[in-house]
């Protein structure tokens, strides 16, 4: 698996839509776990974390899959790379810019990671397009229950697998779905999702940028509490009950846009898709904004011409490491912006 | 509705102020308000959490550090005043060896349950397994109760005394 190759392709799971793609974009789901017998990462000295290191990057490795599985090592890795790794979600961004022997395992597919020595000793991860949370989880308990016959984990009797921060404690698992809303958005309700979700010990963080301001409508909401609960009931009640609401009150939202004001809401995507398409110079806040403003265009049949395809691909190619990698070298902000409105002209003029 | 400071992003915040009697609406956006000090904290920082129920000070100096905060973990070295400033643990036995002051950070930060109820590892031996799913049939059981499902609740109390 070469990195700059990987540049110009998109994530498989951002390609493909899944069930209910037009508000779910993606599903993940992660496990923490960490090696008994071992200190967490803080304590942990660098030969001790080079075992660790070690231990887990053959264990992964012996995990039968139907795809080739690569280990990089990113302690050796350029800064290009990593950024690449974590623009592409397959590494977190203290991943990348962390310190210390650590790596990280993929699939070919990149529907599965495992970073081994960030926060924990091992967090892997699998995706899905679209709402398959069920399927996420199947895949990575198998995963999980393979490597507990090559290593042991650290558990407790009382609080189940023991982790670093006890925010993660119990379960180690964290279920997260990627949502586009736009018509909540304009119709002036993202308060109460953001409310709703709280009341329900959830986390919602924007997609794109390491602020917390969501870009262009795009959320990413995740389960807060791990322990006390089983798995099985994290993954149904989102997948049974939250997500669907979600899915539900998104639906509401777009079609009362069109009924309410339909030429303000066609007047916005139409003028986003022509600024794309006539820009010389876009920064990637802007471009987010307008980017979803047309995606929301081809889910609602307004623009029947651009594949949803090649608007999930644009999301990663005109992140800033994707831009370099593509370019061959450093750029500034001001050739970046260049560049990415040259890609996503080429992108949307081509239909 | 938009910002009405920078005329650009959407307004989150929305201020009322009734000064004289006269009501003054504001609406800003999450930038616009911070710069005039209006910032509100949606989520309280970890380490501001953790130093208040650890009743840790954040920056306490050396002397009026309590015995509780001096005391270290002898397998790993980490102290309670180190895990609020970091927010990360340094071995598994410090959940033991801190497990007065943690507790009520789990609590708190896991909706009140401190029992582990889901998978185990197969390593963990039958007994660890018995005592995770009497765990669970308690808590199904309480949750039957509060319920009023009496035949569900007398169906699970049968399995937990077949389970002791």
């Amino acid at each position: 698996m070469n990195l700059s190759d990987l540049s110009k392709q998109p994530s498989p799971w951002l390609q493909e839509s899944g069930p209910a793609s037009d508000v779910v974009i993606s599903s993940r789901i992660r496990l923490a776990r960490n090696l008994a017998g071992y200190e967490f990462k803080p304590c942990l000295t660098p030969s001790r974390q080079q075992e660790v290191l070690n231990t887990l990057k053959h264990a992964l490795l012996s995990v039968p899959a139907d795809e080739p599985m690569f280990f990089f090592n990113i302690e050796e890795a350029s800064a290009l790379e990593r950024e690449l790794l974590a623009e592409r979600y397959l590494i977190s961004l203290p991943h990348a810019r962390g310190e210390g022997p650590r790596g990280v395992v993929i699939a070919q597919n990149e529907y599965f990671s495992a970073m081994i020595n960030e926060e924990d000793h091992l967090r892997m991860q699998v995706f899905a397009s679209g709402q398959q949370l069920e399927k996420c989880f199947e895949h990575i308990s198998q995963v999980d229950t393979h490597l507990e016959t090559k290593v042991q984990f650290a558990f407790h009797p009382r609080y189940g697998y023991l982790t670093a921060c006890p925010t993660n404690l119990g379960t180690g698992i964290r279920v997260s779905v990627m949502l586009h809303l736009p018509g909540l958005k304009m119709t002036g309700q993202t308060e109460k999702f953001f409310n709703a979700a709280r009341d329900c010990n959830l986390a919602v963080r924007g997609l794109f940028g390491e602020g917390s301001e969501a870009v262009g409508d795009f959320y990413q909401l995740s389960n807060q509490v791990t322990l006390g609960i089983t798995e099985q009931e994290i993954v149904q009640n989102f997948s049974r009950n939250i997500v669907p609401k979600i899915v539900e009150y998104e639906q509401v939202a777009r079609q009362r846009l069109f009924e309410d004001n339909p030429e303000a809401v066609e007047d916005k995507i139409h003028r986003s898709l022509a600024i794309l398409r006539s820009a010389r110079l876009i920064s990637s806040q802007e471009a987010l904004i307008l980017l979803s403003h047309v995606r929301l265009g081809i889910h609602t049949g307004r623009i029947p011409d651009i594949p949803i395809s090649k608007i999930n691909e644009l999301f990663l190619h005109i992140q800033p490491a994707h831009l370099q990698m593509q370019a061959g070298r450093t750029l500034s902000p001001d050739h970046r912006d260049i560049l990415r409105a040259r890609i996503i002209r080429t992108a949307l003029c081509a239909n | 509705m938009l910002c009405q400071s920078c005329k650009t992003q959407t307004a989150t915040i929305h201020l009322t102020e009734i000064t004289n009697g006269h009501r003054i609406e504001t609406h800003l956006c999450q930038a616009c308000a911070q710069k005039q000090g209006l910032a509100i904290q949606t989520q309280i920082p970890l380490n501001e959490l953790l130093s208040t129920l650890l009743n840790v000070p954040p920056e306490a100096t050396g002397t009026q550090q309590n015995p509780q905060e001096q005391k270290s973990c002898p397998h790993c070295g980490m102290t309670l005043q180190r895990f609020s400033k970091e927010t990360l643990l340094g071995c598994p036995q410090d959940y033991d060896v801190f497990e007065k002051n943690l507790l009520p950070l789990i609590l708190r930060t896991q909706n009140n349950r401190s029992e582990h109820c889901g998978k185990v590892p197969a390593s963990a031996g039958q007994a660890q397994e018995k005592q995770l799913r009497l765990t669970q049939l308690r808590r199904k059981l309480e949750e039957a109760v509060r319920r009023e499902q009496y035949e569900i609740a007398a169906r699970l109390r049968d399995e937990i005394r077949k389970l002791q």
